[in-house]
């Protein structure tokens, strides 16, 4: 019998998996050709770098929280005492050969991977593409935001250097504020009081290598599954063929292919050549860390800098009732906030059901005009996070431009309240006036096409010509 | 005639098949027919061949140990060639036709009945389904608890006295980061010290406080802490109330038009404290003053605790008091 190359491994796979009917219909799932649907795919490759990158940094990472003294080839921390865990971190940046690009290729994906999903979100929000029936997915995608956010957090946090001490403080006080569990809670996590038993350090690392990247890896199993089993969505556009019963789009293969693994490799070289070029995190500037230490000008990775900016701007008081403390004050910034964000964005399909009445299930995405409500919405609600992200930014802007803190602080107290207000309503409007836009051209369009005779005098219209 | 006949259409069909080359397989085409592209395939050739010079590159320059930045930039080289390689291929010779397919139905009216006829039928042999129910929850719930209670493990979960703690007691010495005592001498106006208990944990965080020298007479401590700062001496907790940050800033020298008075500062969320007035918060987010240590000044000019905190030490949690 002639051999076939591309035949025979097929019927080897079929007569063993009974794949072929599967494969078949599988190479042909057509991708809808827009850039916007390439942002979850970023994010999927950047998620791909970091476990490759992470891989590697495991092999290296000492996470024990005991003394040692540095010897490494770093001289301004020559001799001093730390922990392994920095020691380790420090020796990687050093003394391992690609250890540093590893590292800071690591970083660099992690800071990416959070923004790629973020846009993917704002994609997915103001196209209404969360709508029925794909809230499901919707949610999946918002929880791996959420555990996105708590890996990262995780990740800088556990090189034990003065940053992530400080950043554990913070996080530590925020678990504390919770009424009524806070205290048993900050417990539980740290298993003592701050800066916590040793143990802490093997928590944070199993949760970081394998119990968050676990959870992110289901959930994206399980939101991709939900994407292929009801078809993408699609823009509506020019082709015919395109409608709410009908996708048209690229199939898997042979077109998606070269594009998707292209996508795959233009992203790992965009983060493999900032881990090289491109400083981030260096972990020897900042020294190890103690309970007595601080530094001016401290900044978290970008995907917390709303927190930063939600927990300085909250006035300064505690709920007391006579003396004793009911909630402290870092809920409000640091759990109160985000929960207060996730949630609206979480229940969003549903509020929209029920101001618009609109039930039917959707494949054709709307453009932000299409929706005045949900785009006024969406951008006022952005702004309002996106303020308090810049609010947290506020002593920067004092040491670069002068402007006092003090007066920035009040400024933005009162700003992120009544900015996004304004945004919101400018939305609406804007969207409504696009809409009409449109409306008339298409009048005149039709005019242009058929003429309508003038209305008379009275105001009645003519008859059209032939009705 | 019918022969001849017959030869003809032979002839005319013959004559098509070799006109057209017989499709090989099947004889329908699944992927769109389209030109060859031979000048865009030796592009992607040259670009997958300098893909590969730029990984041999990498190599090299991991084997010589070059830098960060030329064993990276390589790699980073290698990957955007080869994905160049692969745009280029898909613009030009691969098929990219636009082909429609039908949306799943939104709903399956029949297999829906059908499973829950399924699930209805499994539980019709059943008579005290109520019970059964509660029971199974009693089970789950209990089989739940014996799973999970392990966890408690973790930490004192329930012990959040401890939560608080302070190492100060009367007679303590301050020390400073190296375990060498601070005396009254060594505190000097316009700066900041800070000082860890003698014999307890420095990393704990009722530990560390923050040691400043202001003249006796701008002091405006709250009643019953006259003789908490003997020479103008004070300590207040280092650890903010707010975060748990250390509070690391000290605002002085002055400047009368923006900045009028001192202020221990914490650098995370820039809550601002008065050393002058007892730690009261004067701006940012902290809801309590920073606990205040008496000092006292013993043998040698030593300096040392007259007694615990003002206050619990460390941010606040549900069960602070504030005396």
């Amino acid at each position: 019998m002639k051999h076939d190359p591309i035949k025979d491994p097929v019927a080897f796979i079929d007569e063993r998996a009974s794949a072929a009917p599967l494969l078949r219909k599988a190479l042909r799932y057509l991708f809808p050709d827009h850039w916007s649907f390439l942002l979850g795919e970023v994010a999927l490759y950047a998620f791909i770098v970091l476990v490759a990158t992470g891989t590697f940094l495991a092999l290296f990472f000492e996470p024990s929280l005991s003394d040692t003294v540095y010897r490494g080839s770093y001289e301004p921390l020559r001799d001093a005492t730390m922990s392994h865990a920095y020691k380790s971190a420090v020796e990687l940046s050093f003394d391992v050969r690609a250890g540093l690009l590893m590292r800071q290729t690591h970083h660099w994906a992690a800071d990416i991977f959070v923004a790629a999903i973020v846009i993917h979100l704002l994609r997915v929000f103001f196209t209404g593409a969360f709508r029925r029936p794909r809230e499901l997915t919707y949610l999946v995608g918002l929880t791996m935001l959420i555990v996105a956010l708590l890996e990262g957090y995780l990740g800088y946090s556990m090189v034990d250097d003065l940053l992530s001490g400080m950043g554990l403080a913070i996080g530590y006080a925020v678990a504390l504020s919770l009424p009524f569990v806070g205290g048993n809670l900050g417990l539980l996590i740290w298993g003592a009081p701050y800066p916590g038993d040793p143990s802490f350090e093997s928590r944070m690392f199993i949760a970081h290598v394998f119990i968050f990247p676990a959870i992110i890896a289901t959930l994206m199993a399980v939101h991709l599954g939900l994407v292929a089993l009801r078809h993408h969505t699609q823009f509506r556009r020019s082709d015919p063929r395109a409608s709410e019963r009908r996708i048209v789009g690229v199939p898997l293969f042979p077109g998606q292919t070269p594009r998707s693994l292209g996508l795959l490799l233009a992203t790992a070289a965009l983060l493999f050549g900032l881990g090289a070029l491109v400083q981030i995190n260096p972990i020897w500037l900042w020294g190890p860390y103690e309970t007595y230490l601080g530094t001016n000008g401290a900044q978290p990775d970008w995907y917390l800098g709303w927190l930063i900016g939600g927990l300085r701007l909250v006035p300064g008081f505690d709920v007391t009732i006579g003396d004793a403390t009911i909630v402290p004050n870092p809920f409000w910034g640091g759990a109160l906030f985000p929960l207060v964000v996730f949630a609206m964005l979480g229940l969003w399909p549903w509020i929209e059901r029920r101001l618009t009445g609109d039930r039917r299930p959707h494949n054709v995405l709307d453009r932000p005009r299409d929706a005045p409500l949900r785009t006024g919405f969406g951008l006022g609600f952005l702004t309002w996070v996106v303020l308090v992200f810049f609010a947290g930014s506020s002593d920067r802007l004092f040491v670069f431009l002068g402007i006092s803190y003090t007066a920035q602080i009040w400024f933005w107290r009162f700003a992120v309240w009544v900015i996004p207000l304004v945004v919101g309503f400018i939305t609406v409007r804007a969207c409504r006036a696009l809409q009409r836009v449109e409306e008339v051209e298409a009048i005149r369009e039709r005019a242009e096409e058929e003429p309508v005779p003038l209305p008379d005098a009275a105001g009645t219209p003519a008859p059209r010509a032939g009705s | 005639m019918k022969r001849l006949l017959r030869w003809l259409l032979w002839l005319v069909v013959l004559g098509r098949s070799l006109r057209r080359p017989p499709p090989e397989g099947p004889d329908e085409r699944i992927v769109e027919s389209g030109p060859a592209r031979p000048r865009a395939e030796l592009g992607v050739v040259a670009l997958l061949l300098a893909s590969a010079g730029a990984g041999v590159l990498a190599v090299v320059a991991y084997g010589l140990d070059w830098s960060t930045q030329a064993f990276g930039g390589a790699l980073a080289a290698a990957l955007v060639l080869f994905a160049a390689a692969l745009v280029v291929a898909a613009k030009t010779f691969i098929p990219d036709e636009q082909l429609d397919d039908e949306y799943p139905p939104v709903a399956h009216p029949d297999e829906q009945g059908e499973l829950a006829q399924l699930v209805r039928e499994s539980g019709d042999r059943i008579t005290r389904k109520r019970l059964l129910g509660g029971a199974v929850g009693i089970a789950g719930g209990a089989l739940g608890a014996a799973l999970v209670v392990p966890a408690v493990s973790l930490g004192p979960v329930f012990d959040t006295s401890q939560l608080n703690e302070s190492p100060w007691r009367r007679g303590v010495g301050l020390l400073d980061d190296k375990g060498r005592p601070w005396r009254a001498d060594d505190i000097e106006d316009g700066t900041f010290y800070t000082a860890l208990p003698a014999g307890a944990d420095p990393k704990a965080i009722g530990s560390p406080v923050i040691l400043v020298r202001i003249d006796p007479s701008q002091l405006e401590l709250p009643a019953g802490r006259e003789r908490w700062a003997p020479e103008g001496i004070l300590a207040y907790s280092k650890i903010c109330t707010h975060a748990g940050c250390a509070v690391a800033l000290y605002r002085n020298p002055l400047f009368d038009e923006t900045e009028p008075g001192r202020a221990l500062v914490c650098p995370c969320h820039y809550s601002t404290f008065d050393p002058r007035t007892g730690g009261t918060v004067l701006f940012g987010p902290a809801g309590r003053p920073l606990p205040q240590l008496p000092l006292m000044i013993g043998a040698d000019r030593r300096l040392v605790a007259a007694g615990d905190f003002s206050g619990p030490p460390g941010p606040a949690w549900w069960g602070v008091r504030n005396p």
